[in-house]
């Protein structure tokens, strides 16, 4: 009965007491011990502390995206257009260095530009107009996928100077372990994200949000604020993801990231967020774009081909929605 | 004045629009030639090229209705071509047509089961329809390339080439399919009550059940139906290109569909639905989609001309923009007469 009370309390003020909310974030975790110590026992050469690292430099922007996106769940909705951000971000940024001549300095915060309005944008039109966040991010994503076809619809290279330098350097954490700047940004997101999910009035809005609507409006919280905010927040993060992403291919391309939506969406799912809203949790996130790492880098030690990993995410996606179904029953008496 | 409020006005007005500019472009856009004793024409590609569109897009008509929604049907039609295909280049004799049909009938039996693996997580698990069949949408793009162990599989019979690519009576076959599939669809639910206890349990599931009505075994059917189109289609897409795809089949199909069904004025929340204005809604995706082919604009920036449909259908059927427009072109009359209310009544259904 204890549990069930606790249950209750509004997630992001409450304390680090054990409670049913945590149950899908450590299933997760022990998920991800498990397959490590599943890979370091069958495969040699596994575990190795820059393999660990690579699973860090490889999903860094998907990791960033994931941030986003927990914040759109959070609230009960969805972002369908990430991955177009993404691949419009890699674009813009490729065609301004390359064919204009701009300064990576000025460009990246151009293209970040770009990100917030298109987030801001969907969230007002879901907000105002009332439309489902599904339809309207869907447009959101036609959109900026169409604008990657009409720049180019060839990929381009970027030789920029900043831009192959944050690319190519990496930073020893010593034992002849190294890292990326972009794994740096990764991090400092996911902080960030934490920092005003669970300490600042915007935080405490996005889980009020979520976990009930109609509350949230009579208690006098700002909807219209806090709805647009999470998008503009999703469109930052797919914005950053895409120019994570430039740096790590140095190239821009239309086809970029087709189908990381879903991607982000399961590693939130697998991260324990609730998809009706109100309750997870960013750490989780971080923990489901590792699982979704981890499943990519044991198909290939496994020698397998890469579409058992679409098929094993699909089937953890299921598990996990159904881990949530069991323990969060009583709370969606839908049905 | 009262026709503009016709609720496939809209819709109707998008497709002629459409249509008519073509002319600007290809003064020819509305002639029709018999050859071979086929016909041919902009309008008949048109027709046949947006049949596998019109066909799911019923199906999705179906389960939008209930409140719900099925991501999975551009994968569900990529395994379908996959099993039909592999089937069928395992053949002796691949144009024998108990081969083919056995084919077709594996990949369609196949694809209705898929509709059932949502209807159940859907209806008897509980779980909310976009991720329930967002499962499947991720999975099943892989199991189809599982299917053709990662390979283009390519067959030559012309027994299954006439599924999406063949002619029957002048006409392309695939265009009797989409009619049959959606008179089919038409009779069996306005013909009977269940059009109407479908249209009663996406409108409110709650009210529906204490009125007595099995909404579980409802919502079931509209996904196996869905999953049965979404198989048909993928059958007639690889049938088109003698061919299968499992990672461009189907691509962004579930995304046309929906489309389809909001430009038909079936809204997503669910309830009342239109088959006649998914029709439109279909043949108005596949005219933007020839005519950009047409006009020479490059096709991938389709998508951009879809986001803008989109956002327009959407503004248009939403009560609040409505209500926001409605009222800032009327504040400057002076009184607020009679047709202002009768006007908020019209809005309702929407």
């Amino acid at each position: 009965m204890s549990t069930a009370v606790l249950d209750k309390r509004p997630a992001g003020v409450s304390g680090p007491r054990f409670s049913q909310r945590y149950v899908p974030v450590l299933a997760t975790l022990a998920l991800l011990v498990l397959m490590y110590l599943f890979g370091t026992f069958q495969y040699e050469g596994f575990a190795s502390g820059q393999g660990v690292a690579n699973l860090f430099i490889d999903n860094s922007y998907l990791m960033v995206i994931a941030v986003g996106m927990t914040f759109v769940i959070l609230t009960g909705g969805i972002d369908l257009s990430v991955g177009a951000v993404a691949a419009l971000s890699t674009m813009v940024a490729a065609t301004l260095l390359e064919d204009r001549g701009w300064s990576a300095p000025v460009v990246i915060p151009v293209v970040l530009l770009i990100g917030c309005t298109l987030g801001a944008a969907m969230g007002a039109v879901i907000h105002y107009y009332e439309i489902q966040p599904f339809i309207v991010t869907l447009a959101g994503m036609f959109l900026a996928r169409g604008l990657c076809y009409v720049i180019s619809t060839d990929s381009q290279s970027i030789t920029d100077g900043l831009y192959s330098d944050i690319g190519l350097e990496t930073i020893p954490l010593g034992g002849g372990v190294v890292i990326t700047y972009s794994v740096l940004v990764a991090l400092a997101a996911v902080l960030i994200a934490y920092m005003v999910l669970h300490y600042t009035r915007l935080g405490r809005n996005v889980y009020a949000l979520g976990g009930n609507k109609q509350s949230a409006l009579l208690m006098g919280l700002p909807i219209a604020r806090t709805t647009i905010a999470v998008y503009t927040i999703s469109g930052f993060c797919a914005a950053l993801g895409g120019i994570l992403f430039s740096f790590y291919a140095l190239s821009g391309s239309p086809n970029t990231a087709i189908g990381l939506e879903l991607d982000a969406i399961a590693a939130v799912v697998i991260g324990g967020t609730l998809l009706v809203g109100g309750s997870g949790f960013v750490l989780g996130s971080v923990i489901g774009v590792l699982v979704l790492g981890l499943i990519q880098t044991i198909i290939t030690f496994a020698n397998l081909e890469s579409y058992f990993t679409r098929i094993t995410i699909g089937l953890l996606l299921f598990a996990f929605i159904l881990l949530q179904r069991l323990v969060f029953a009583r709370r969606s008496p839908s049905s | 004045m009262s026709i503009t409020r016709h609720r496939l006005f809209y819709p109707l007005a998008l497709l002629l629009v459409l249509l008519v500019s073509n002319v600007f472009f290809t003064p020819t856009f509305f002639n029709l030639r018999m050859q071979d004793g086929h016909l041919y024409g902009s309008l008949i590609d048109i027709v046949r090229n947006g049949a596998p569109l019109l066909i799911v897009a019923v199906g999705m008509t179906f389960v939008i209705a209930t409140g719900g929604i099925d991501l999975s049907v551009g994968a569900v039609m990529a395994i379908s071509g996959a099993v039909a295909t592999h089937h069928i280049a395992g053949l002796g004799n691949q144009d024998s047509t108990v081969g083919v049909l056995t084919a077709v009938a594996m990949a369609l039996g196949f694809c209705t089961l898929l509709g059932l693996w949502n209807g159940i997580l859907v209806a008897v698990v509980g779980i909310q329809p976009i991720i329930a069949t967002l499962i499947l949408m991720v999975a099943g793009r892989g199991v189809a390339q599982w299917i053709t162990d990662g390979q283009i599989i390519t067959v030559n019979s012309p027994a299954y080439k006439l599924i999406g690519g063949g002619y029957k009576l002048a006409l392309p076959f695939a265009i009797f399919l989409a009619i049959a599939v959606l008179v089919f669809a038409a009779v069996i639910s306005r013909k009977s009550a269940l059009g109407m206890l479908i249209e009663s349990v996406g409108g409110n599931a709650e009210a529906s059940r204490l009125a007595g009505i099995r909404s579980r075994g409802l919502i079931l059917l509209a996904y196996v139906f869905s999953g049965f189109c979404a198989g048909l289609a993928g059958l007639m897409i690889s049938s088109n290109v003698s061919s299968a795809d499992a990672n461009n089949t189907g691509l962004f199909y579930e995304l046309d569909a929906i489309l389809a069904v909001v430009i038909g004025g079936t809204a997503l929340i669910g309830g009342r639905y239109f088959l006649v204005g998914t029709l439109i809604g279909a043949l108005t995706i596949q005219t933007l989609t020839t005519t950009i082919l047409t006009i020479g604009i490059n096709p991938n920036a389709t998508l951009l001309f879809k986001a803008f449909v989109v956002f327009a259908m959407c503004l248009i059927q939403s009560p609040a923009f409505r209500a926001k427009v409605f009222r800032r072109r009327h504040r400057p009359s002076a009184p607020p007469s009679a047709p202002a209310s009768k006007e908020q009544h019209v809005r309702v259904p929407a």
